[in-house]
């Protein structure tokens, strides 16, 4: 008797397309599908994969209430041991969808895994649900496949699941005991050397951030204001001059907008790899507003749009590197007497 | 250039009888000259001795201290200055040590935080002293130490509990110092020297090496959390330096059990895991520069004031790194927040250990002041973790306490003799000098 397992995976994994077919709701297919198959060996018959559940990315985030009752509805039916999901690497869509999925699932007291890239929009549910760390491409399903499946069939047969760093997983904010293979003495020291000689380093307890931005004063009015459009929705002048990436942005661009009444598709597109850039390169206006703002500059309801605009491209952009960029450009702002900001996301 | 050759005799089996020596590897102990010296103490009405060895099916609770027997052969001064020998400082010359056992007091409880150790089972992971033969030392107070409230819960009357500590800690060294004693004119089965420069040597011999303080915080916070250094208790001294071999001939012993886990007992304290590191590194990848001692008192104004001295002498010392050791939990929190802060302000980079309280569950802070500063932590395991202990054939000392040792609930020990407690019950199971390999992440 082998477990039965359910496998969720999306449009791209299923060979149904690729952006341009993210919008296909959710289908209930046969046994295994794509990368099910490195999954269903990995169990080598402890388990197998009854049912895969298809889902479009773009389906899942824009009817997400009619997507969960669907894929419940067959979940209940079927009535799997197990539930798995992705893996997303660092499709920000599918991991969200995978994350919320999976959490949905859970509910019904199945038990439940996924996994992706530990910068994936999806893994700020690792609290909530186990999401097992891979790498940041599909390159990885090498080593995610049978990562995943070990981990799965450990909770599948009830068995101990030890620390994070041990087992793969993100760490979900719960701390667990494990024995080192050296005494933390030891540990102390070569931590300590590592950090004299600015070697990177793992402390065994981040402490507790307690990161928040605090929000400036509210402008008090408005007409007065000078006003800057920014955006992680990647809008760059046509070519991508200064070739930012479609993901994981090494830098950030600068351009000027003086004279521009609105954005039009000759003259500006979009850089961003995350999106379907159809609409965007159509009226790029739809991601970086400069049509509505220079309505509001006439109208008087703000003082002036800022003649230059910051962009880079969110998609797959680590934290730090986002960080870096915003405190490089808010400097220029600053120094242009800029007093808000309008940040545009995809 | 401060040396200390350290002899080791490997222990293999202890015997009480008649009569007291080392021989081919086996502790013999004379029991009545034993019994004599401890009842030397009018605080103590009698005690009994027993072997526990690793492997057996034994438990040991309520237990206070631990202690590994060692006797100053050559150089100033003896073993466990101010409090068995004189004060005259030491850290210098031969001293041996009795390895792979050790001295462990037990007997009626104190207060709320002696110990267990199981020499056999779970519980035998999670505690060094099983791995070590154990001579243990079973204590009865004073017919005239005890609570006159028949209903107490605690047996030993309140006003009587310092003193009683202070004789079951007294007996320990005392026991440690005799079995010690014993090796004097033998020949160790291995030596091995440490060598500290003084400043200017280390900065001549070591220039392009970084050089590294350890900074060692002693519970100082009263009864059962104090600890004592050269006999002076270290809640009455301002922060100050050592020579890292003198924590190898005991000038530091424990009068302390924060809670069984995180405390540092004697044992301990001589085998200072973090000054063991250190000089293995020394000459190679750092120059240890010596040991800064500081205290965990409970009043602000000495946190503020020893957290600044601790700060003030790495500054002082031009020091590049420190290693901090916290000892205990909860209040401590904010001295190890304190010191961290403070001397990573100075400039020096720190790496601090210690361990956590994050809940049965896991889920909770794991320590009750946090600082982004603190970015390089070892931990010694989340204490809270519960663990089911299955009945031990022998015990040594009593189970009638166990239900109140910190870490268990009324019903820890439930009736087929098994014992479900936190893991914090376990005698240095999460020690906070890095002593073993438990963690958590």
């Amino acid at each position: 008797m082998s477990y039965k397992v359910v496998h969720y995976i999306n449009q791209f994994f299923a060979n149904i397309g690729g952006e341009e077919m993210a919008h296909v709701a959710p289908e209930l297919r046969e046994g295994f599908v794509g990368p099910g198959m490195a999954l269903n060996n990995a169990w080598k018959g402890e388990a197998e994969i009854v049912n895969t559940i298809v889902c479009g990315d773009s389906y899942f985030a824009e009817h997400e209430k009619e997507a969960k009752e669907q894929i419940l509805g067959w979940v209940k039916e079927i009535k799997p041991d197990f539930f798995i999901a992705g893996p997303a690497f660092n499709a920000g869509r599918y991991g969200y969808a995978c994350a919320n999925i999976c959490i949905a699932v859970q509910e019904l007291g199945i038990p439940v895994l996924t996994g992706m890239y530990t910068e994936n929009p999806g893994a700020d549910y690792k609290e909530k649900v186990m999401i097992v760390a891979t790498r940041d491409s599909a390159a990885g399903m090498r080593q995610a496949a049978p990562a995943m499946a070990k981990l799965a069939m450990k909770l599948m047969k009830g068995e101990k699941i030890g620390a994070s760093v041990e087992e793969g997983y993100m760490n979900m904010g719960i701390r667990v005991n494990m024995f080192e293979k050296e005494r933390g003495a030891k540990r102390a020291v070569d931590m300590l050397i590592k950090k004299l000689n600015n070697q990177p380093f793992v402390t065994e307890y981040p402490m507790p951030s307690f990161d928040r931005v605090a929000p400036n004063p509210a402008i008090k009015d408005l007409s007065k204001a000078t006003i800057a459009l920014c955006t992680s929705g990647g809008i760059v002048p046509h070519g991508n001059p200064d070739h930012i990436e479609s993901s994981s942005a090494s830098h950030y661009g600068e351009y000027d907008i003086g004279g521009w009444d609105a954005l039009t598709p000759e003259g500006w597109e979009t850089a961003h790899g995350g999106y379907d850039p159809i609409y965007a390169n159509a009226n790029p206006n739809r991601v970086l507003p400069v049509d509505v703002m220079r309505e509001f500059e006439r109208e008087g309801v703000i003082g002036k749009l800022h003649n230059k605009f910051y962009t880079t491209v969110g998609n797959g952009t680590a934290v730090a590197s986002a960080k870096k960029f915003a405190a490089e450009y808010a400097q220029k702002l600053v120094a242009a007497g800029v007093d808000a900001v309008i940040m545009t996301s995809t | 250039m401060k040396t200390l050759e350290l002899g080791y005799f490997h222990i293999k089996d202890i015997v009480i009888g008649s009569e007291s020596k080392i021989e081919n590897g086996v502790l013999y102990v004379d029991e009545a000259a034993v019994k004599a010296l401890v009842l030397e103490d009018e605080n103590i009405k009698d005690v009994h001795f027993d072997v526990a060895r690793p492997g057996e099916s034994v438990r040991i609770t309520p237990v206070k201290d631990v202690i590994e027997p060692r006797v100053k052969v050559e150089g100033p001064g003896g073993i466990f200055p101010g409090m068995i020998s004189k004060v005259e400082a030491v850290g210098s010359g031969k001293t041996y040590c009795l390895k792979d056992m050790a001295v462990v007091t037990a007997g009626k409880i104190v207060g709320f935080q002696e110990g267990l150790i199981d020499m056999s089972g779970p519980g035998a992971d999670y505690t060094p002293f099983s791995k070590t033969i154990n001579f243990c030392v079973v204590c009865e107070p004073a017919d005239f130490l005890l609570a006159t409230d028949p209903t107490a819960t605690l047996p030993i009357e309140n006003a009587k509990k310092p003193e009683y500590e202070k004789a079951v800690r007294m007996a320990g060294l005392k026991v440690a110092a005799y079995l010690g004693e014993l090796a004097r004119n033998l020949t160790p089965d291995e030596t091995e020297t440490f060598s500290t420069p003084n400043l200017k040597e280390g900065m001549e011999m070591f220039p392009d090496l970084p050089r590294v303080v350890y900074v060692a915080m002693l519970q100082t916070q009263g009864l059962l959390h104090d600890t004592y250094v050269y006999g002076v208790d270290a809640k009455r001294t301002l922060s100050t330096m050592l020579w890292p071999t003198e924590i190898m001939d005991g000038c530091i012993v424990s009068g302390n059990c924060v809670s069984a886990c995180d405390k540092n007992p004697t044992y301990i304290h001589e085998n200072n895991p973090v000054v063991h590191e250190l000089f293995k590194q020394h000459g190679k990848t750092l120059n240890f520069v010596g040991v800064i001692i500081t205290n965990e008192n409970v009043y602000l104004a000495d946190k503020q004031r020893s957290s600044d001295w601790a700060a003030k002498l790495c500054e002082l010392l031009g020091v590049d790194g420190a290693i901090v050791t916290q000892e205990g939990f909860g209040n401590p929190d904010t001295d190890l927040i304190m010191n961290t802060v403070k001397i990573e302000k100075k400039g020096v980079k720190t790496t601090i250990v210690t361990d956590e309280y994050a809940g049965q569950d896991g889920k909770s802070q794991s320590l009750a002041d946090a600082d982004q500063l603190a970015d390089a932590v070892v931990t010694g395991g989340n204490a809270n973790q519960v663990i089911v202990l299955p009945k031990m054939d022998k015990l040594i000392g009593m189970l009638d306490y166990v239900d109140v040792i910190a870490g268990s609930h009324a019903g820890s020990l439930r009736e087929d003799g098994s014992i479900e407690a936190e893991i914090q019950i376990l005698t240095s199971c999460n020690n906070e000098m890095g002593f073993g390999k438990l963690s958590a992440r």
